[in-house]
């Protein structure tokens, strides 16, 4: 289940290095949540616009219900079913 | 000192600003009392006895506490920092706390397991009382969202400072997880992105004083029990778990109490990115640093100690209870039309 692993660092911040095969990046699958990725991120929008994070560890939303896409902002949480996606 | 760059706007109210010299805190009882008067003088001078311990959630009690505490954070106004690791005055320390453990003990009964506990904190009951952040965004008051930013500063202004305390006190993956979630909360590696420095900008944006302590009078017991659980988890090795099973649940609970009252900002119109940066970075930070908690930092602790589970229960517990008590303060000074600060309401904005 430990699939977040501190990514090797080379003493350049940005751009990120490419990952090599002996240190691929790591990506978790949270079961009914977010996609965790180490960071910095990058996201192509469908609308042509980027998304940049730089946290050590982004959760990228997956159930669409964020306020704040591509980012989760916990909406996953509220039960299937409720209409409101707004907190809890 | 770094706040000094900025000219701090300062509310009327407030005891303290850069140009009056700050002041300690006024007694709420014998035992703050006590604490005050001999934080007065020089390490060593003896504390006096305080004979039968105070009630562990009433005003008195928890300013005591509040204060010893504070000694391991920064300076206090004309105090020696000796008195930090005076024995005598952690010995007293030592039985307000033992006081507040055990009343916490009582308040939460049984812990249940791990994953009950964080499932309340995920998933609140539905038709419950209404905290403070839901009460913002049903009724936007300015007035009302600057008393909950004052009561909020006495954590919010070292936020995740008590918390730091337990990176020596995890191994592996639940050091390395705790680490990067504070690497985050400190700004990751950026000053202008540190969360107690995002609070201060937040304070000033809302004409309030930034300044530490500079409201700690009208601060109440309820609140002051939030950050005294975290230092009380904190300062000692051995509530470790406490310490870790808090700390997820405040990450756990914050994002959807952010984004509130990030929607609370934006129905009082205030668009001031010094105002409104503090609770959208939260709800974002925040979604991120539940997973961490959650699977690395409480799934290693687990892992190394499974004998941790029930601190760690009980932890997310009091996260709840305490948020709870102090919600319930809040939500019945304002149903009674009443400020719920000590000394009734601020100076308002609009009459600065």
């Amino acid at each position: 289940m430990a699939t977040w692993q501190q990514p090797e660092h080379d003493g350049e911040d940005r751009p990120p290095t490419p990952r090599s095969a002996a240190c691929p990046r790591g990506i978790t699958v949270v079961p009914n949540g977010p996609v965790l990725i180490e960071g910095p991120v990058e996201v192509a929008m469908p609308d042509g616009t980027t998304a940049r994070s730089e946290r050590v560890v982004v959760a990228v939303c997956t159930c669409l219900r964020s306020r704040r896409l591509p980012w989760c902002d916990t909406s996953h949480r509220a039960r299937p079913r409720r209409t409101s996606a707004r907190g809890e | 000192m770094t706040r000094g760059a900025r000219t701090a706007v300062t509310d009327g109210d407030a005891p303290t600003g850069p140009h009056r010299p700050p002041a300690l805190p006024t007694a709420r009882g014998p035992v703050s009392k006590a604490v005050l008067d001999v934080l007065r003088q020089a390490p060593g001078s003896g504390v006096p006895p305080i004979g039968q311990a105070p009630d562990p959630w009433g005003e008195d009690a928890q300013l005591a506490l509040y204060l010893c505490y504070e000694l391991h954070y920064r300076d206090l106004p004309g105090v020696d920092a000796g008195w930090e690791w005076d024995p005598q005055l952690l010995a007293l320390r030592a039985r307000l706390e033992e006081a507040f453990l055990a009343a916490l003990r009582t308040a939460v009964g049984d812990p249940g397991s791990v994953d009950l506990a964080m499932d309340a904190v995920l998933h609140p009951a539905r038709g419950g009382p209404k905290g403070p952040s839901a009460l913002l965004v049903e009724r936007p008051d300015v007035e009302r969202f600057r008393e909950y930013v004052v009561h909020r500063s006495v954590f919010q202004l070292k936020e995740a400072d008590p918390q730091a305390l337990l990176i020596p006190r995890l191994a592996g993956r639940a050091k390395a997880a705790v680490v990067a979630v504070e690497f985050d909360e400190f700004g990751a590696g950026r000053a202008e992105r540190v969360h107690a420095r995002l609070y201060a900008d937040l304070m000033r944006g809302l004409g309030l004083d930034d300044g530490c302590n500079a409201y700690l009078d009208r601060v109440p017991a309820p609140m002051l029990a939030v950050v005294n659980a975290m230092s009380l988890f904190g300062w000692h090795r051995r509530l470790r778990g406490m310490a870790a099973g808090h700390f997820a649940a405040l990450e756990a609970g914050s994002s959807p109490g952010a984004a509130r009252l990030a929607d609370a900002l934006a129905l009082l119109g205030i668009d001031d990115p010094a105002c409104t940066v503090f609770f959208t970075e939260h709800v974002e930070a925040d979604a991120v640093h539940e997973q961490l908690m959650r699977r690395e930092v409480l799934g290693g602790l687990l892992e190394d100690e499974p004998g941790a589970a029930a601190d760690i229960a009980f932890g997310i517990r009091v996260s709840t209870l305490l948020d709870d008590r102090f919600g319930a303060h809040v939500r019945e000074a304002w149903a009674a039309g009443r400020s719920s600060l000590r000394g009734g309401p601020l100076a308002s904005l609009a009459a600065r």
